[in-house]
Formats: structure tokens, sequence, C-alpha cells
């Protein structure tokens, strides 16, 4: 953390800042936080393949670790696994790494578990407990968390998608109540959870570190809020993810500059190491 | 690129004094090359304030304006309820104080005409009118204003520019409302960095009638400034969002005052 001494300085006189400053410069960017395919009720910039795939290159993107908007309320997610599994072999295969969505409401959601592993090669899954009405709580999740644990396959939970303030009167979907999550994870140790578009407040209300806890960047708010936030989490169970193409993807990149990180910690959270 | 923040806040930063605040604020901007930042309320969020309590939060804006007098523009926090106390912080902080703009919050809704002695007092001081507005899903407070609120107020003042704060949060459904009405101006503060924001506000109102604004410090700077770095728009039409479209609505009282920027 600066001193005081350095703030009174630095914010004595302004001098331009260039956009991106050299220790914000990022490259070869894992992002953890991706979707192909249509948000469910509006387009979106960049909402095919091809032109998200564009976006994220033209960006330092390497690696996009990509779900389906699909997933929010289409109910054969056999289907809607596998177009993803193959639009993201067809469109880019270095760049997009399909993540497979579950739905532990669904009958035989064990199937969808084997074959996103075995067929798709898979090698995360990803949940929505807001859009498809489970909480934490429910005795289907953890069935899902200790298949999935047993499978050797992490799961990256979405958290939000869209601010309720806004959403769709129609689709209005809560966020996933966290805070019975560190006790899953003690109780489950092998277990590898990352939480996608939690907020501070979720972060501070709900989760303390945990070994096998990891959560992203795209829905933090606040300024500094990266440099807060590493006075009691671990930068290495912190992601770069950008919730895109839902957000401007630049949105998540400018924290890393108005945070003072060092290069390191640049390097850390832009090359996810939570596969 | 010139930047200049619309909407700033003292509260949620570090620090027990205005000035101790600001200065956190500018360390911040100064990372991400914001220039100038027009900050409005006290050290806490006070949604229905007493006239003391309005008294008070305009006292701590002055101090950090006092502290940082090249790099912040003051507005003076007025409320519907109190529309005597607010005439006359107007005179305190605007005719006769530092301040260039007037921020109305959600203690009473704006289309109701008790408001209107502000708006002619502030338009005679030339004073840059923000009035926060959302449509939320859910509903919203009971004096918090929609856009379309804002229009009514805007037709009974159709010669002072007005700016609707947030662009009424769900941006869709705010540019709709506001699209017609000339004088009145989107915020694209305060709201989740969605895609799409600021090309449908430069598609729906032109370049002109666009601003950028963070609500930092709840806010990252970084979020807001992406809505207008990350969009798909011309870099002459970036500058006028981030720059040239508040520096002519402030330059009548910014000229009246004296202030070189
Ligand atoms: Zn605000």
């Amino acid at each position: 953390m600066p001193t005081r001494r350095t703030f009174l300085t630095q914010a004595a006189a302004f001098t331009a800042a260039p956009l991106l400053s050299p220790a914000a410069s990022a490259s070869g960017i894992t992002d953890v936080n991706i979707h192909l395919h249509r948000w469910p009720h509006h387009r979106l910039p960049h909402d095919t393949p091809t032109a998200l795939a564009d976006h994220l290159h033209a960006h330092g993107v390497a690696q996009a670790w990509a779900g389906s908007y699909d997933a929010l309320l289409q109910q054969d997610l056999t289907a809607v696994n596998a177009r993803l599994a193959a639009d993201c072999a067809k469109t880019d295969p270095n760049l997009f790494l399909a993540i497979g969505t579950l739905n532990p409401n669904h009958p035989r959601w064990q199937d969808d578990l084997k074959r996103c592993q075995q067929t798709h090669g898979m090698k995360a899954l990803r949940i929505y407990p807001g859009f498809h009405r489970y909480t934490l709580a429910d005795p289907a999740f953890r069935q899902l968390l200790e298949a999935a644990t047993s499978a050797r396959i992490p799961l990256q939970i979405v958290a939000q998608l869209e601010d309720e303030r806004t959403q769709h009167p129609a689709l209005q979907t809560p966020s996933v109540d966290l805070k019975l999550l560190p006790a899953l994870l003690k109780d489950i140790p092998e277990a590898r959870i990352m939480v996608l578009n939690a907020s501070s407040t979720m972060i501070h209300t709900a989760l303390q570190p945990a070994p096998n806890l990891w959560f992203d960047i795209a829905k933090l708010e606040g300024c500094g809020v990266l440099e807060t936030l590493l006075q009691t989490w671990p930068i290495e169970q912190l992601a770069f993810g950008s919730n895109a193409p839902f957000f401007y993807w630049l949105a998540a990149k400018l924290k890393l500059q108005e945070s003072a990180l060092t290069p390191a910690q640049i390097h850390t959270l832009t090359h996810s190491v939570f596969l | 690129m010139r930047i200049w923040d619309l909407h700033c806040h003292l509260t949620g930063l570090p620090g027990l004094t205005p000035e101790e605040r600001a200065t956190h604020l500018l360390l911040y901007a100064d990372r991400v090359g914001i220039e100038r930042l027009c900050v409005y309320m006290g050290l806490r969020f006070l949604q229905n304030p007493t006239p003391e309590q309005l008294i008070q939060q305009n006292n701590e804006v002055l101090r950090a304006l006092a502290a940082f007098p090249d790099r912040l523009f003051g507005f003076v926090y007025l409320s519907a309820e109190h529309i005597e106390t607010s005439l006359a912080e107007l005179e305190r902080c605007v005719a006769h104080g530092p301040m260039v703009g007037v921020k109305l919050w959600v203690a009473g809704r704006c289309n109701n005409p008790s408001l209107d002695p502000l708006i002619v007092r502030a338009a005679e001081l030339k004073a840059l009118v923000f009035q926060h507005t959302w449509i939320k899903t859910g509903g919203n407070y009971p004096g918090e204003s929609t856009p379309d609120d804002l229009v009514a107020l805007a037709q009974r003042f159709p010669s002072v520019p007005l700016i609707c704060g947030h662009t009424g949060g769900n941006w869709r459904l705010g540019l709709r409302a506001i699209q017609h009405q000339p004088n009145l101006y989107a915020d694209l503060a305060g709201s989740d960095p969605t895609a799409g924001i600021t090309e449908t506000a430069v598609a729906a109102l032109g370049p002109d009638r666009v601003l950028y604004g963070s609500d930092a410090p709840g806010r990252s700077f970084a979020t807001q400034l992406a809505k207008v770095h990350g969009a798909d728009i011309p870099e002459s039409i970036k500058q006028k969002i981030f720059h040239t479209n508040l520096h002519r609505l402030l330059t009548p009282i910014l000229t009246a005052k004296g202030i070189k920027t």
C-alpha cells in the first residue's frame, strides 16, 4: 500500500496517464468468464463465436473459458453442451475452452457430467443456481458437488449474471447465497470451486479464503477494489474474468490499472491455475 | 483523451475527513487518467437529509473543494423535501461559493412542481442540474424519480439542461424516455458495464447529449471508463462523452465565476 505521503504527492497535480500503463499491460490472458451464443432477451455485441473470438484476440486473450447462454433457459442441456463443444472446436480450439453446464434438478444429470467429461473432453463445468432455481442448501447441489469432485472436474458457480434491478420482469433470477460454501468446502476438501460474478459484498459477507475456493474479478466494484481485496485474499485464488460479452471486456482489464499491482501479481491474476 | 468525471462521491473511501477522502479519490483517478471530478454529497449517504444534514453534507464537499480547487468541481446537494433550505444552500454554495452544479437524489420525485423554484434559481445561476433516476424491476424508492418524471420537469423548463442520472439504470428504457426531450442529457455512471450502453445512447441521443461519469468510489473508475473506452464508436465521439460535452454544459458557470480549466 502506498503511504499517506505518496498519496498526497500523487494527488497534488494531474498528469494524464496513458490508457493502459506499462504495469497493466498483460498478454496471453486467460479469461475464465466468457459465454458464447445469445443472451435470452436482447442482442449483445459480439454474440457470434467468430465475432467474440476476434474481439478477445484483439484484447490479448489467449484462452477463454466459455459457457453458453443457451444453458440458462434451454432444457436440453445435452444438446446445448454438444453445440458449445462443437462451436468452440470449430471457431478457435486454441482460444475457447468449452465449459459445459449441469442442472442438478434435471433427471439423470449424471449422464451430462459423463458426456461433458468423456465425450467432449471438458476440463470444468458451470452451474447457474439462480436461473435453474436451487440453492446451495439443496441436497441436489451437494450430490452434484460430490459427483464432480469424484470425477475430478472443477466447478464454476455463476453467482449472478445481471443486476437484479435491471432484470427482465418475466425472468427475475436471485443472486446465489454463498454463505453455505465455506462449510461445504470443508466437508468436501477435494472439491475445486470457482465463483463467477461474485460482488465485493458477497465475498466479504459469505466467503473466507480456503485452499479449494477461487473467484473472478468481473463483478467487483469500488475504487482500487483489487488492491483492497488482496489484503485479505490470496492472489493465486483470484482469476481474471470479464463476464463478456454481457459486460464490456475492458472493464475487467482496467481494474488491473486502477489498483497498484506488480507485474508478477498481474501475471498471476491473468493466468489462472484453477484447472 | 481528456477525461472529466461527472459523478463522484466522498462515501466509502479511507480517511475520516473530506480532505483525506478526496486525496484517496484522486489517487485512483490519477491512475486511470481522469483530470477533473464532480463531487456531491458528504461523508455518508443520506437519502432524506434534514435541513441541518444538508448543510453539513455541503460543508464537507466545500472542504474537499478547498483542498483540491484545481481538480474538483462541487455540486450542491438539495432536497425536494426542504425547499427553503435548498434555496438558501444554492445562495451559499453556488451564488456566493465555489460550487457549479446541483445534485438532487431520492428525497422526492422531480415531477412534483414544488421543485420548480430550485430549477428557476439554479438556471439563473447557470448551475448544472443533476437528477438521479432509476427504473428498478423490483420498484423504486417512494421519492425516487424515473426518467419519465424527469421528462415532465424538462418540459416545464425546456431551455434548462438537465442531467438524467444513471440514464435510468435500465438504460434501454431510460433512453427511450428521454430521447425526444432535447434538454435532457444521459449520465452513463453507476450501473454495471453492460455492453452496448454507450453505442445505444449515442444512437438515441446523438453524440452531444451523452456524458461520462463513474459514481466512484462505490463504483470502480475502471468499469465505468470501460463503457466509453470499450464502445464501438469513433474516438472523436469518445472525446465528446469524456470531456467536451460536460465542458460545454459547465462553460457558462465557469466563465461567470472566472474558473479557468
Ligand atoms: Zn451517485
